[in-house]
C-alpha cells in the first residue's frame, strides 16, 4: 500500500489536532484551568498518527501517561477529552480520570495509564482475545524507552511471541525517562535490539517522519493480522517539552533540543505535502483554521460543562 | 532548632544518615542531579556523588531487589519508589523477601532497608498517583511502617528508620512537603514505635497520623470553641504500633475517634478500633468512630477529590456525635 493524498492529508490533520490540542493544554494548565499532571506529546505526533492510521475501531491500543496523541490518533473526541482535562462531568471519564486516564472502549482505546509499563501485558491480553474470538483484530501497545526497562516489557514480549499473539509493541524512544537519558538507563542503543531475545522482529525507524512510521507500522500490523505474531517497533523521537508541564527540563542539552526542533514532524510533513503536490500553502492553512475552530469548540464545551457532584464520587466503583 | 519544611527535614534526615554511615546510599528514579520528582533529594547528588546517590532505570522490581540484596549483605539502602502507588510493581521483593528473610532464615539475615514512598491525595493526580496504602504494608509481619506528619518527625523518623535493622516503609505525604516547623539540629532520632500527643485534651482522643494530623488539629481548635477539648494523638509509626499510648489517652478521655486518609475498608483505623475494643472497652463512654476516605479509588476532579479526602469539618461532626 502506498501513501496517497487523502491518507496523508488525513494524517496531517490528526497530527495538527494533537499539536493544537496540546498547545491549548499548555495554556490551560498555566492558567490553572486544567489541574493535575499533564504530560505532553508535542514533537512525537507522527508516531501515534502513523501507527493508528493502520488500525480500525475494531483494533485495540493501550496508551501511556503521555496519552493525548494516541487517543486523538485513534479517533478520540476532542470535546470529551478537553472536558476530562477540566475534570468535568461531561468528560470521557466524568472527571474521575483526567489527562492521564482517558479511555474510549467503543474506539478500542483501552486507556491512558499512569503506571509506566502497565500497558504492554494488557495489550497482550487484548491480542489474546482477538485471536480467541477468531477476528483479525490486533492490539497495539504504546510505551516509552524508559518503560522498556520494566519487567512487564520483557514478560509481555515473551508471552506474545510464544503465543504468536496479534500484537504490536510500539516503543516511542524520546531518549529520556523523565531526567534520565537513555544511555544512562540501558546499555543498548536501539530498544529494538531487545526483540531478538524474544524471537520476534525488531525495527528502528525515524519517528518524526510520519510516512516512515506508517510504512513500518503497516508491515507489523499486517503481520499480526495474518497470525504471524508480534513485532517490536522502535521510533526514535524527541519530547519537545518537559517531562510534565512545570518541568523546566534543564537536563536537556540546548544544542540537541535545537537539532530536534529542526526535525519537528509537522513542518516536515507540510513540506512533504507540498513536494508531493498533495496540498499547497492555502490548503494547509485551511486545515489549520478548521482544527483551530475544533479546539475552540472543545474548550467551550468543557467550560460550559457541569462539575461532577458528591453522587459521582461513589458510583462506578463496581460494574453493575 | 531550625525552621524548615517537611521536605527539607526529610532530606536533612537522609543527609545525616549518609554522613554518619558510609554504608548508607540512596537509589531510585531521578533521585540524582534532577533531585527527585518533588525535589526531595535536591543537593544530595552534589554532596555525596554518583556512588552514593544512584539514578536507576524505571525498574521498581530491580530497585526493591537491589535494596533487599544490598541490605542482606550489610549495606543500608534508602530507596525511593516515586509514588507509593508504584509499590504494586515491587511488592514481591518487599513482602515475600525483605520482610521474611530474618524470620524464615532463623534470625540470621537482617534486611536494614528504607523504602521512601510519597503518598496521599490532594494534587488531582488521580487514582494511580494519590493513594494511601498504609495498611497494606502494616499487614505484613517483618515490615515497619512510619508516616511522619510534621517536619521534626520527618527528620527524626528517617534517621531512626535507616538505623533500624529491618525493612522500613517510610510514607512521606505529598501535601506536607511544604509544611514548615521547628526541627532539632544535627543527629536526632524519633524512636520507631512511639506515638506523640500533639495536642492535650480531656474530652476525646483523636488518633491519627500523616496529613490527617493537621486536619485533626484544625478540628480540635474548632471543637475547643464549642467547649470540647480534643486530645490529638499522632501515632507516627503505624507498625509497631504504640498501643499503650492509645489506651492511656483513651483511658483519660473515654472517647476515641480515628482519622485516616486511607479508604475505610481494611484501613489501619480498623486495627486501632479493634485494639481499643479488645483492651479498652471499659474505658469508653461512647462508641469508637472512624473518619476516613470512602471506599473508592481517588478521583481526578478537584471537586471530587476534596470530597474524597477527610476534612476538618468531617472530624468535627463525628466528634460532636459522641456528646
Ligand atoms: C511504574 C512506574 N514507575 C515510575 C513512574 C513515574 N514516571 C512517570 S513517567 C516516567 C518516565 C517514563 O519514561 P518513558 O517510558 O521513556 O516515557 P516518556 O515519559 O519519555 O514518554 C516515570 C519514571 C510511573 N508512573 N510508573
Ligand atoms: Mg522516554
Amino acid at each position: 500500500m502506498k501513501v496517497n493524498s487523502e491518507r496523508l492529508l488525513g494524517m496531517y490533520r490528526n497530527m495538527l489536532r494533537i499539536r493544537l490540542f496540546e498547545n491549548k493544554a499548555i495554556e490551560l494548565f498555566a492558567s490553572q484551568k486544567v489541574p493535575g499532571f499533564v504530560h505532553l506529546y508535542i514533537g512525537e505526533e507522527a508516531i501515534a498518527v502513523g501507527v493508528c492510521a493502520c488500525l480500525t475501531d475494531r483494533d485495540y491500543i493501550t496508551s501511556t501517561h503521555r496519552g493525548h496523541g494516541h487517543l486523538i490518533a485513534k479517533g478520540g473526541r476532542l470535546d470529551l477529552m478537553m472536558a476530562e482535562l477540566y475534570g468535568r462531568a461531561s468528560g470521557y471519564c466524568h472527571g474521575k480520570g483526567g489527562s492521564m486516564h482517558i479511555a474510549d472502549s467503543d474506539l478500542g482505546i483501552l486507556g491512558a495509564n499512569g503506571i509506566v509499563g502497565a500497558g504492554m501485558p494488557i495489550a497482550g491480553g487484548a491480542a489474546f482475545a482477538c485471536r480467541y474470538r477468531g477476528t483479525d483484530s490486533v492490539a497495539v501497545a504504546f510505551f516509552g524507552d524508559g518503560a522498556s526497562n520494566r519487567g512487564t516489557f520483557h514478560e509481555a514480549l515473551n508471552l506474545a511471541s510464544t503465543f504468536k499473539l496479534p500484537a504490536v509493541f510500539v516503543c516511542e524512544n524520546n531518549l529520556y525517562g523523565i531526567s534520565n537519558r537513555q544511555s544512562h538507563h540501558m546499555n543498548v542503543n536501539d530498544v529494538s535490539d531487545r526483540a531478538r531475545a524474544y524471537g520476534i522482529p525488531g525495527v528502528t525507524v525515524d519517528g518524526n517522519d510520519v510516512v516512515a512510521v506508517w510504512e513500518a507500522a503497516s508491515e507489523a500490523v499486517d503481520r499480526a493480522r495474518r497470525g504471524d505474531g508480534p513485532t517490536l517497533l522502535e521510533y526514535k523521537t524527541w519530547r519537545q517539552r518537559g517531562h510534565f508541564e512545570g518541568d523546566p527540563a534543564t537536563y536537556k542539552d540546548a544544542a540537541e533540543q535545537k537539532a530536534w526542533l529542526a526535525r519537528d514532524p509537522l513542518p516536515r510533513l507540510e513540506t512533504q505535502l507540498q513536494e508531493f503536490g498533495f496540498a499547497d500553502a492555502a490548503a494547509i492553512a485551511a486545515i489549520r483554521a478548521e482544527v483551530e475552530a475544533e479546539i475552540e469548540a472543545a474548550v467551550r464545551f468543557a467550560e460550559a460543562s457541569p462539575q461532577p457532584t458528591a453522587r459521582d464520587l461513589l458510583i462506578d466503583v463496581f460494574a453493575a | 532548632m531550625t525552621q524548615m519544611t517537611y521536605m527539607e527535614a526529610l532530606r536533612d534526615g537522609m543527609r545525616q544518615a549518609m554522613k554518619s554511615d558510609p554504608n548508607v546510599f540512596l537509589a531510585g528514579e531521578d533521585v540524582g542531579a534532577f533531585g527527585g520528582c518533588f525535589g526531595q533529594t535536591k543537593g544530595l547528588y552534589e554532596e555525596f556523588g554518583p556512588k552514593r546517590v544512584v539514578d536507576t532505570p524505571i525498574s521498581e522490581t530491580a530497585i526493591m531487589g537491589l535494596a533487599t540484596g544490598a541490605a542482606a549483605v550489610g549495606l543500608r539502602p534508602i530507596v525511593e519508589i516515586m509514588f507509593v502507588d508504584f509499590m504494586g510493581v515491587c511488592m514481591d521483593e518487599l513482602f515475600n523477601n525483605a520482610a521474611k528473610m530474618h524470620y524464615m532464615f532463623g534470625g540470621k539475615t537482617a534486611v536494614p532497608l528504607v523504602v521512601r514512598a510519597p503518598c496521599g491525595a490532594g494534587f488531582s493526580a488521580a487514582a494511580q498517583h494519590s493513594q494511601s496504602l498504609d495498611a497494606w504494608f502494616a499487614h505484613v509481619p517483618g515490615i515497619k511502617v512510619v508516616a511522619p506528619g510534621t517536619p521534626a518527625d520527618a527528620k527524626g523518623l528517617m534517621l531512626a528508620a535507616v538505623r533500624d535493622n529491618n525493612p522500613v516503609v517510610y510514607l512521606e505525604h505529598k501535601c506536607l512537603f511544604g509544611m514548615t516547623g521547628e526541627v532539632p539540629d544535627g543527629d536526632w532520632e524519633v524512636p520507631l514505635g512511639k506515638a506523640e500527643i500533639k495536642r492535650h485534651g480531656r474530652d476525646v482522643t483523636i488518633v491519627t497520623w500523616s496529613a490527617m494530623l493537621g486536619k485533626s488539629l484544625e478540628a480540635a481548635e474548632i471543637l475547643a470553641a464549642d467547649g470540647i477539648e480534643a486530645e490529638v494523638l499522632d501515632i507516627r509509626t503505624i507498625t509497631p504500633l504504640d498501643t499503650e499510648a492509645i489506651l492511656e489517652s483513651v483511658g483519660r478521655t473515654g472517647r476515641a475517634v480515628i482519622v485516616h486518609e486511607e479508604v475505610r475498608t481494611g484501613g489501619f483505623g480498623g486495627e486501632i478500633a479493634a485494639l481499643i475494643a479488645e483492651r479498652g472497652f471499659d474505658l469508653l463512654d461512647a462508641p469508637i468512630r472512624r473518619v476516613t476516605a470512602p471506599d473508592t479509588p481517588v478521583p481526578f476532579s478537584p471537586v471530587l477529590e476534596a470530597l474524597f479526602i477527610p476534612q476538618a469539618a468531617d472530624i468535627v461532626r463525628t466528634v460532636k456525635e459522641l456528646f
